[in-house]
């Protein structure tokens, strides 16, 4: 608490604004994830806290120190720049994984639907299989 | 002097946490393994969130490490996740 009492006007005003700004964001996405009714609307909720949360927080900190220790402080760009990077990578491959997934399922249920004997026959015919290659 | 910093920074420390335990919330009642996976990866977010916030709150620059550390690990380990969701195996 110590650190920020020389902090001036105008510096306090534009972070705190910040901080609310990053708040809501976090909360609003994690409620999106949430509420939100179907898996493929639900991916899209932390999409806003990852980039508008974290971004405003960042920025925060960055103002705030480079105002404190009078020099501009950029370690904050490293956390930036590596989610930026990383993030649409792991969103598409939880997405990747999901489509699989159903898509599986989906090709399950429709083969079972059609003729479950032959889906049977199926199963124990690649469990044969593996038996005999391993 | 500076009322309004404290006051902004305790109300983004209690958003950021609610939302973590909205997270836990998902992670609990998630229907799907992706669900749960995709509440895991914010919930990591929301961690490095927490730890930034209090680097700002004691002013030092060792939670800036450790939300970097935290941001690293926590792509690392839903990458693993989504690969074994995706194929059973992480590898192959």
């Amino acid at each position: 608490m110590i650190h920020w009492d020389h902090l001036p006007l105008w510096a306090s005003l534009p972070t705190a604004a910040l901080l609310v700004l990053g708040g809501g964001f976090t909360l609003t996405g994690c409620l999106g994830l949430l509420r939100l009714p179907h898996f493929y609307q639900r991916i899209h909720g932390p999409a806003i806290t990852i980039t508008l949360g974290t971004g405003c927080i960042l920025i925060a900190s960055m103002l705030l120190f480079s105002t404190l220790e009078t020099r501009p402080v950029l370690h904050e760009l490293l956390i930036t720049l590596f989610l930026l990077m990383t993030t649409p990578m792991v969103s598409m491959l939880i997405m990747r994984a999901a489509v699989h997934r159903d898509l599986r399922q989906q090709h399950r249920l429709a083969a079972e639907k059609e003729s479950p004997i032959a889906v049977y026959r199926d199963i124990q015919h690649q469990s044969r299989g593996d038996r005999k290659t391993s | 002097m500076n009322h309004v910093l404290p006051i902004a920074l305790i109300f983004a420390m209690s958003c950021v946490s609610i939302a973590a335990l909205l997270c836990c919330l998902r992670l609990l009642i998630g229907p799907s393994a992706q669900d749960r996976v995709l509440a895991l990866d914010t919930l990591w977010i929301c961690s490095m969130l927490m730890c930034l916030l209090l680097g700002i709150r004691y002013g030092s620059m060792i939670y800036f490490e450790v939300a970097l550390l935290i941001a690293l690990l926590g792509f690392v380990s839903t990458i693993a996740m989504a690969k074994f969701l995706m194929r059973g195996e992480i590898i192959e």
